[in-house]
């Protein structure tokens, strides 16, 4: 299975496999993970699953679509690798990815 | 007694009640967790049960609020298919419908509410749903296709939900409103207006001040919705969905104090300093508008299982957040943040026949209460920024599509 490291805002590294087709969010909500909320459940809708992908992942994971680019412009800490989470669906390309967490989500 | 070491019940495993057993762990609580819930399965979503998970669009893992291996690895019990009956304050228990009593050091009321009923002739005939849960919705898409006729009684959000999935699956849809607008308790005139002519250009008929006197069936099945009026409504299904009513009872049977709703403060705790209330069953202060009031939402149910969760692991309260909700509905995106109490102007940004607009509604002081955006994402979340800084805004910069939305939330 492929394995995302989530690296909490105080640095708390988290090594997880996430099954393919699921997405970046859902792996750290499965898993209890603090610091991604993911409260509409994946709908693109409340910009509470904003994580900064690791720079050099960030051709693989691609660009934000433009619902999501538009929920991205309005987020407090927002930078040019920010994704939701949500929208970032595991592959077998993506297995060894790195994501780091924002102070809130709120 | 309460257990030893220290146990936490939740009652209610919907999205609230699995939310606080969540966070509790997140938070460090180190004690046992049982969470009570009378349906069948663990915690779910509700809001694809009118949308996706009604097209077939959506699978029950994907609907699952966390994986079942999360409630063992967590160490959360899960006691599902069983209701708490009843509160024993004095000894800190619970009872349960199968007759067994849990102890709890602190327990979660998150009861949730449920479909209101009408107490109209032919109510009980077959084909006459709600919609709540799982079963619900499995019926109601049992029953929604080509050659199937649905008559909605209440234009809500669940209604025009339902009347828009009803559309995607082939099936005709009649939304019968009350009101002489659908969503006149929850919107604006505008999106009321907009989302009108949006459901009947999909083929959906939209009667509004009208109201139901019976319903009509043969053979102990539904056949027609009769107004008073007296005009005849075919279909072969109704989906009644006229709003909501708290689950107080055990809570009121207990002696806590309820008004329209378990009263709580913005630590969720009730009048019981054992015992926190949390999502759609409570009457909650809303500190932006100087009110309280009840939620029925998602992030509601989710903010105040982070508020108990806060209070019961000893961390400081999560900041307030802005109520918001959202709805899908054909091919828009409609998300609300804010109330409208006492709203005075409503700003209209955007044009809906470019594809999205934003309804703002300003109190007398120019301040923004509440937004309203059909497929302007960004519009939205500058929305409900102001809400939360409860900025002053003139209209005219509101309505000026060339002025940066970013710049007045700044």
């Amino acid at each position: 299975m492929p394995q995302v490291t989530y690296i909490e805002h105080d640095g708390t590294e988290h090594p997880i496999e996430v099954e393919e087709g699921l997405s970046v969010m859902r792996g750290a909500v499965d898993n209890g993970l603090p610091g991604i909320d993911g409260d509409c459940g994946g709908e693109c809708a409340c910009a509470t699953c904003h994580v900064f992908v690791d720079e050099a992942w960030l051709a693989k994971t691609g660009l934000p679509g433009e619902q999501e680019a538009s929920m991205l412009s309005f987020a407090a800490t927002a930078q040019p690798n920010s994704r939701l989470s949500c929208q970032i669906v595991m592959t077998p390309a993506l297995d060894g990815l790195v994501v780091r967490m924002p102070e809130a989500q709120h | 007694m309460s257990e030893d070491p220290p146990r936490i019940v939740i009652a209610g495993a919907g999205h609230a009640g699995g939310s606080a057993a969540a966070f509790l762990r997140q938070y460090g609580w180190k004690g046992g967790i049982a969470l009570v819930g009378e349906e069948a399965h663990p915690p779910y979503q509700r809001p694809p049960l009118s949308k996706a998970w009604l097209k077939g669009e959506a699978s029950a893992e994907s609907l699952a609020l966390r994986p079942a291996r999360f409630y063992a690895q967590q160490r959360i019990d899960l006691h599902l298919g069983i209701r708490v009956t009843g509160i024993d304050r004095a000894a800190r228990q619970v009872q349960l419908s199968d007759g067994r009593a849990l102890g709890y050091h602190r327990l979660i009321l998150a009861l949730g509410a449920r479909p209101r009923s009408l107490a109209l002739p032919g109510a009980g005939l077959a084909g006459v749903l709600a919609l709540r849960g799982t079963a619900d919705a499995d019926a109601l898409q049992a029953a929604l296709g080509p050659g199937r006729r649905l008559a909605v009684i209440g234009g809500g959000y669940i209604g025009l939900e339902v009347a828009a999935s009803a559309r995607a699956l082939g099936a005709e849809a009649v939304v019968l409103e009350r009101e002489a607008r659908v969503l006149a308790r929850v919107a604006g005139t505008a999106l009321s207006r907009f989302l009108e002519a949006q459901h009947r250009a999909q083929g959906v008929e939209v009667l509004t001040g009208v109201e139901v006197e019976a319903i009509e069936g043969e053979a102990g099945s539904v056949r027609a919705v009769r107004l008073r009026d007296g005009r005849r409504i075919a279909c072969d299904t109704v989906l009644v969905g006229v709003g909501a009513v708290p689950n107080t009872e055990l809570a009121e049977a207990a002696g806590l104090d309820c008004a329209g709703g378990i009263v709580v403060d913005l630590a969720a705790r009730t009048s019981d300093p054992a015992i926190h209330a949390i999502g759609d069953c409570t009457q909650r202060p809303l500190p932006l508008y100087g009110r309280s009031g009840r939620l029925e939402s998602v992030p509601n149910a989710i903010e105040q299982a982070k508020q108990a969760a806060a209070d019961l692991c000893g961390r400081p309260p999560p900041q307030p957040e802005v109520p918001w909700f959202w709805s899908d509905q054909f091919e828009l995106r409609l998300q609300m943040a804010g109330l409208a109490f006492d709203a005075h102007e409503a700003v209209i940004r955007g044009d809906a026949e470019a594809g999205g607009f934003t309804v703002f509604h300003l109190d007398p002081e120019q301040r923004v209460l509440a937004v309203e955006a059909v497929n302007a994402p960004a519009d939205f979340m500058a929305g409900r920024l102001l809400v939360a800084k409860q900025a002053r805004v003139a209209p005219e910069l509101l309505r000026d599509p060339a002025r940066s939305l970013r710049d007045l939330a700044a």
